[in-house]
């Protein structure tokens, strides 16, 4: 049996996947990516592996992605999230047009064909709002798990309007909300309707159009869920393997080069800045 | 053509060019320290074809300020006019001429003469706010020409219209004020004859920049409209009229022919030929070019060499036995078509994307920059509509490193080649 690979080293986290001749997921792992990027990406692989009970030898192409995909040291090529979010998305949801992914530092709506091509794509600016930091930040204020954010918004009754999309400003509009006296279930219901109308704005840019399958780490938040269907009025794909979309999609580019010899487009600059 | 003479002629345009650049810039540093005259002018209708029939050297601030950017100490300028109280908001060319002004007249290439009057036109609101500053700061005249712009999308009127001789008319009373005032300024009569000789200068350069352009629709394309021509546009502008830019161009015409003729292309191997709407980005010029080459991808043409170039690439040509009226309508066409290249672009950029078969069309708008930033997601969606061609679109500065991010734009030049890749594969055709 041959594999493939894929490893995403995002800005937080870093997934890895593998995936057999069937295209089946046979091994994957998820790390805080940490300061060293080179080891995360070493350490996901091999967690990975050994939980697929896979030899190192026997994976024939490995694809690097995500903003650390030049730190994959042991890959043989790398292809930009963009591309694995889109390509993951319509192998996991055939029937999907719309692709939003929410990581840790930005948010992304593409547009993809039924194979999977990228048509169009469009992703937050240089600021991190909209984004899984601006929850991080109402995490920190308010002292809540980033697991338990999703759940405890549910409970909102009376939301609360956040008017900031600045992540540096938000932690402070929460402190301020929280000092009148406002409940943490209102607050943070009102996060996540913040974060939903941005994400929306970007998915608008590329065009609205079912399916629609959300992907990252953020996919995995219920209450981020229900602000962006009820901010779209669409119900999204979701499943498990959505936070390791952008890894599952590199595992697919890696399984084309296996069974067709073919590598993917690919840039072999660096950034240097 | 010998082996000898063939390698002389290729890539003679940039090393000419650059000389020249270096020239214009002695020049002023020499203004400026023996206290001479200048004229502060802008891109986008300088009208240099009567300040130089004066002698008076230009200074385009514009081109001062993207200087510094390339030469990477445009923070310096920038925090130095934020210092004094402008916003980060604020345009980068103003605030880095304010930082310079501040400090002087102080510039990486050169001292910068002070100006003795300036002249804009209304193809930007920024210049008339701009030039208000130097009024301010050295009490010297400025002189707007109001350019009557397009009325409507695609109603353009031209010679022979009675509404289009009404606003050349219109031109040509302005223009001649400022004959007047440049009399004034200068203690000089106003010499037809050499205006005539400057118009027959201005009139080579517009006829030879225009073929030059027309000639990169050659496969493979014969210069890179970012990077090449940003250093042709120095001289289309810098020396308008002037024996050694109408030599100049002559010259960069007979080199592009050449490697047409004989299927010379750029450096790289072309793979995606592309089409840039923007201003560049300056601070990382030379890198944000390799972004694309990397992949393969050359540009081919640039609206930023139509309306930088105050819209000299149409090619117009003045009538010398009538030459401030000819000029009134070379202004008028030319500095219109500038402005138009922004306002109504996608119908030019969807011809041109047809004309030159490219693969895809850039968009870099800028913060600095809403003049031409405004209207691109409005166009590039109509273009899309119409044409279906791919398109990225990229946001940074022509001037602020703290918003340009390399990374993230890498990451979408990246995604945007592999989705043209992806589309050529299952096209099935070659690239």
């Amino acid at each position: 049996m041959s594999y493939a690979a894929g490893v995403d080293v995002g800005s937080t986290q870093t997934k890895a996947v593998i995936i057999d001749e069937h295209r089946n997921i046979v091994g994957r792992s998820l790390l805080d990516t940490g300061a060293n990027v080179v080891k995360a990406a070493e350490s996901s692989y091999v967690a990975a592996l050994k939980q697929g009970n896979i030899d190192e030898e026997e994976v024939e192409y490995v694809v690097g992605t995500g903003y650390g995909r030049y730190r994959v040291t042991f890959g043989n090529t790398q292809v930009t999230e963009i591309s694995c979010h889109g390509r993951g998305a319509v192998h996991l949801f055939p029937n999907t047009k719309t692709v939003v992914d929410m990581g840790g530092q930005d948010t992304k709506a593409i547009a993809v064909s039924p194979e999977g091509e990228i048509n169009d794509f469009c992703m937050n600016d240089k600021c991190a709002a909209g984004t899984g930091r601006f929850l991080g930040a109402a995490a920190a204020a308010l002292d809540i798990p980033i697991d338990e954010l999703g759940p405890v918004s549910l409970r909102s009754t009376k939301p609360i309007k956040i008017s900031t999309t600045c992540t540096v400003f938000a932690e402070s509009e929460v402190l301020a909300w929280l000092g009148k006296g406002k409940k943490i279930e209102d607050i943070l219901w009102g996060v996540h309707q913040s974060i939903a109308s941005r994400s929306a704005g970007l998915m608008r840019r590329v065009g609205i159009h079912d399916e629609i399958t959300f992907t990252g780490g953020v996919s995995r938040n219920l209450g981020m869920v229900k602000a962006l269907e009820e901010r779209l009025g669409k119900k999204l794909n979701i499943s498990e393997e959505c936070h390791y979309m952008g890894a599952l999609g590199a595992a697919l580019f890696a399984h084309d080069h296996v069974m067709t010899g073919r590598a993917p487009a690919s840039s072999s600059m660096e950034v240097t800045s | 053509m010998t082996t000898q003479s063939a390698q002389d002629l290729v890539g003679r345009g940039n090393r000419e060019g650059a000389a020249l650049f270096r020239d214009w810039f002695e020049e002023l540093d020499a203004t400026a320290r023996n206290g001479g005259q200048s004229a502060y002018v802008f891109v986008m209708g300088s009208i240099n074809e009567i300040l130089k029939t004066f002698d008076l050297p230009v200074v385009f601030p514009e081109i001062n300020s993207l200087q510094t950017a390339v030469r990477r100490v445009a923070h310096e300028y920038l925090e130095e006019a934020e210092d004094y109280g402008y916003s980060p908001d604020i345009c980068g060319y103003v605030k880095a001429d304010v930082g310079m002004q501040l400090r002087g007249g102080e510039h990486p290439m050169g001292q910068i003469p002070v100006p003795s009057m300036s002249v804009l036109t209304n193809a930007c609101n920024t210049y008339i706010k701009w030039a208000e500053i130097w009024e301010r700061m050295y009490d010297t005249p400025t002189f707007t020409i109001d350019i009557p712009g397009t009325r409507q999308s695609g109603t353009q009127t031209w010679q022979g219209d009675s509404d289009f001789e009404a606003d050349r008319k219109y031109v040509e009373t302005q223009l001649r004020e400022l004959i007047t005032l440049c009399e004034e300024v200068t203690g000089k009569k106003f010499d037809i004859d050499k205006f005539r000789q400057v118009l027959t200068y201005a009139n080579t350069m517009s006829r030879c920049w225009k073929r030059v352009l027309e000639l990169n629709a050659s496969k493979p394309s014969l210069f890179n409209a970012l990077t090449d021509g940003t250093i042709f546009l120095g001289v289309a502008n810098g020396f308008r009229g002037t024996q050694e830019g109408a030599e100049y161009f002559e010259r960069l015409a007979e080199e592009m022919e050449y490697k047409a003729a004989n299927g010379i292309g750029q450096a790289i191997e072309e793979q995606y030929r592309l089409l840039f709407v923007g201003v560049p980005c300056y601070p990382i010029f030379r890198r944000f070019n390799e972004l694309f080459t990397d992949w393969g991808g050359s540009f081919v043409n640039s609206t930023y060499l139509w309306f930088a170039s105050g819209g000299t690439n149409r090619g117009f040509e003045y009538d010398l036995a009538d030459p401030v009226a000819s000029l009134a309508e070379g202004v008028l066409i030319s500095v219109r078509d500038a402005m138009d290249s922004m306002f109504h672009q996608s119908e030019v950029l969807s011809d041109m994307a047809r004309d030159f078969d490219v693969d895809g069309v850039i968009y870099h708008p800028i913060k600095s920059c809403r003049t031409v930033s405004t209207g691109l997601a409005d166009g590039r969606r109509h273009l899309t509509a119409e044409s279906g061609i791919p398109s990225l679109f990229i946001e940074s500065d022509m001037m602020d490193r703290r918003v340009v991010s390399e990374a993230q734009m890498k990451n979408r030049i990246d995604a945007f080649f592999e989705g043209l890749a992806s589309r050529r594969l299952a096209a099935g055709v070659q690239g």
